[in-house]
């Protein structure tokens, strides 16, 4: 790791839903600590909390109580619009199902954050070309998501999350739904491309495959951190 | 992003052609119906409207509309002539006689009896003849329809086509020779009758003997005399009725909206058409939302706030709009240019344009506000679910 510099910081997080009459606890006192140029992965069975704790870092859902914050700024504190624009400038996702818009040609889909940040159109082109043409997708920009595979759909994903320069980037089980050898290449790609020293990779998943990828691994369970791997050998 | 939106709708062809579909089936229906009713209510006037050289139509008070003809003693013409502000004053005889056509049958008409002099209050456009050809002895003028269809001469050999009446044929209208000397283009009317112009002095010839027969007194008002206040004071001095000739239409018009059962009728269909199409199209609009939402949570994850999501879901809905609302419109349009000539009414004005355009717009503010509701409380947390 280049810096320690933390990208984010949660302290005592706790989060619950209500289904029906019940209360569900999903987050019972999270503290965990996010590094600068760290690929973090958050590991545990279903139901743990691991989704909704990583929504709650990347500022798309609001905890109950404790402190979570995203390169020193409180995200619970901003206002909506805001926090929607911060979160447009600062992070990127990735997603299990990718959620590339169908619609449009993968280069189209890797500008969205970039016209969203208003971006010119043009400006958005070059750049996300440049983006596809790292994740080795040059050759594919003009192509639909159903006109690729699993793999290529992700590593779409993947460089839209990246397009715009984003500080920490989020993936929920980006390899879960590829075969084991797509998903290392796919686990390659971000590790080669998305991780940089000024930049924080947390991934939720459940694949074992692709543990060597990590720099720490925090284990959940039940709502609560129970262990943090250090210095993984990664490849 | 708007192109971005429009990609999203335009790329599900499926609900893109449905949501266009329903928003121009509405449109069709409010336009087409609109106009057919503005059409068939233009027609309670359209004999006003053929008679447009009077500035004031004077008649018995108790007059209701045009066909409601109350007759006034001759002396009233004298009487109104002799008021200031008066340029000239002519009769006109209005009613309906029965006509005995060749083969022996009868046909109601709608005759007007003309000023014997000036022949003021006759056609709008002469098709054969002239107007002055009624100064002939017996002479009429029919209408090019009636002279087509209900007094047409029986076809020479069965199921041959009806001869139409032609200058120099023969009517009986209540016992009288009537020869036709000239062919007429009139407004349609309410009435479905043949029209038939001939003088005052021979109208009252053809019309059963009754003690007052003068259906209106037409009225021009002096250069600079304000018409208005001329018919006020003929209605002040004479006691009758006396109406420009947009407030004569206006009674006629408020008449049949109020004692017929037109409005509520073509309403219905207008109605019906609005809230199918909202139906049709609100309700694909919001499925192509519900089918999106995932996608909606992607892009405000991804930091578009909901102004630029409302913005987006509103392009959407006027794109649908625009091109629904134009088919529509071009379909009624097409409608009445296939069906002109008919007997069907059809009139488009400007205006129904401009109210079909507010009740799609009507339609797609509320399919789209139920679809930006949906998506503005969408939490962007949905998208790490499944």
């Amino acid at each position: 790791m280049a810096e320690s510099k933390i990208a984010v910081q949660c302290r005592g997080v706790t989060k619950s839903f209500v289904t029906g009459t019940a209360k569900v606890q999903a987050l019972r006192g999270v503290d965990l600590k996010v590094q600068m140029g760290e690929l973090l992965l958050l590991v545990g069975p279903s139901g743990c909390g691991k989704t909704t704790l990583i929504s709650v870092m990347a500022g798309i859902l609001d905890h109950d109580e404790g402190e979570c914050l995203i390169f020193e700024e409180n995200l619970r504190a901003m206002p909506q619009n805001e926090k929607t624009r911060y979160r447009g400038r600062h992070i990127g996702f990735v997603f299990q199902a990718y959620n590339l818009l169908p619609t449009l040609t993968a280069l189209e889909n890797v500008c969205v954050p970039l016209l969203l940040l208003g971006t010119s159109r043009k400006e958005a082109l070059q750049r996300s070309q440049e983006l596809l043409a790292q994740v080795g997708l040059e050759d594919k920009i003009h192509a639909l998501p159903s006109q690729l595979s699993g793999g290529q759909q992700q590593r779409v994903a993947i460089a839209r999350a990246m397009v715009h320069g984003p500080r920490l980037i989020v993936c929920d089980e980006p390899t879960s739904a590829l075969d084991g050898q797509t998903g290392q290449k796919v686990m390659e790609v971000l590790r080669k491309t998305a991780l940089a020293p000024d930049r924080a990779l947390i991934i939720v998943t459940h694949d074992s495959r692709i543990f060597n990828f990590a720099d720490r691994i925090a284990r959940m369970d039940d709502g609560r951190i129970v262990e943090i791997e250090s210095q993984i050998a990664h490849t | 992003m708007y192109r971005i939106a429009l990609k999203m709708l335009i790329g599900d062809r499926g609900k893109y052609l449905g949501i266009i579909m329903g928003l121009t089936f509405a449109s069709l229906l409010i336009t087409q119906q609109s106009s057919i009713f503005t059409g068939l209510m233009t027609r309670t006037y359209g004999f006003i409207t053929d008679t447009a050289q009077p500035d004031i139509w004077v008649m018995d008070p108790k007059v209701q509309f045009v066909d409601d003809v109350k007759p006034l003693q001759d002396m009233e013409l004298f009487r109104i002539r002799s008021i200031e502000g008066v340029e000239w004053a002519v009769p006109l005889y209005k009613g309906l006689l029965k006509a005995k056509l060749e083969d022996g049958t009868y046909q109601i008409c709608n005759v007007y009896g003309l000023d014997d002099t000036t022949l003021i209050g006759g056609p709008p456009q002469m098709v054969q003849g002239s107007l002055s050809d009624l100064r002939r002895l017996d002479a009429i003028i029919v209408n090019d329809v009636g002279a087509r269809t209900r007094l047409a001469k029986p076809p020479r050999e069965p199921g041959g086509k009806p001869i139409p009446l032609k200058v120099g044929d023969t009517l009986e209208i209540n016992d009288r020779r009537a020869v036709v000397v000239g062919i007429c283009r009139t407004s349609r009317t309410f009435q479905s009758q043949p029209v038939i112009y001939t003088t005052y002095s021979r109208a009252m010839t053809f019309a059963p003997r009754e003690r007052k027969l003068l259906s209106f007194v037409l009225v021009k008002a002096k250069s600079g005399e304000s018409v208005k206040a001329l018919a006020d004071r003929i209605q002040r001095r004479t006691g009758l009725a006396a109406y420009t000739a947009q407030e004569f239409k206006d009674l006629t018009y408020n008449f049949f909206m109020k004692n017929t059962g037109i409005p509520i009728n073509f309403g219905i269909a207008v109605g019906l058409g609005f809230v199918i199409g909202t139906a049709i199209a609100g309700q694909t609009f919001y499925n192509f939302t519900l089918e999106n939402l995932r996608y909606f949570g992607t892009l405000k994850a991804m930091g578009a706030t909901n102004g630029i999501l409302l913005r987006m879901i509103l392009l959407q809905a006027l794109l649908v709009g625009s091109i629904g609302y134009g088919l529509g419109v071009g379909g009624a349009s097409l409608f009445g240019y296939l069906l002109r000539g008919t007997e069907l009414s059809f009139r488009l004005t400007r205006e129904l344009l401009f109210f079909s355009g507010i009740a799609i717009g009507l339609i797609i503010v509320i399919s789209a506000l139920i679809s930006i509701r949906k998506v503005i409380r969408l939490e962007p947390a949905i998208v790490f679910k499944g």
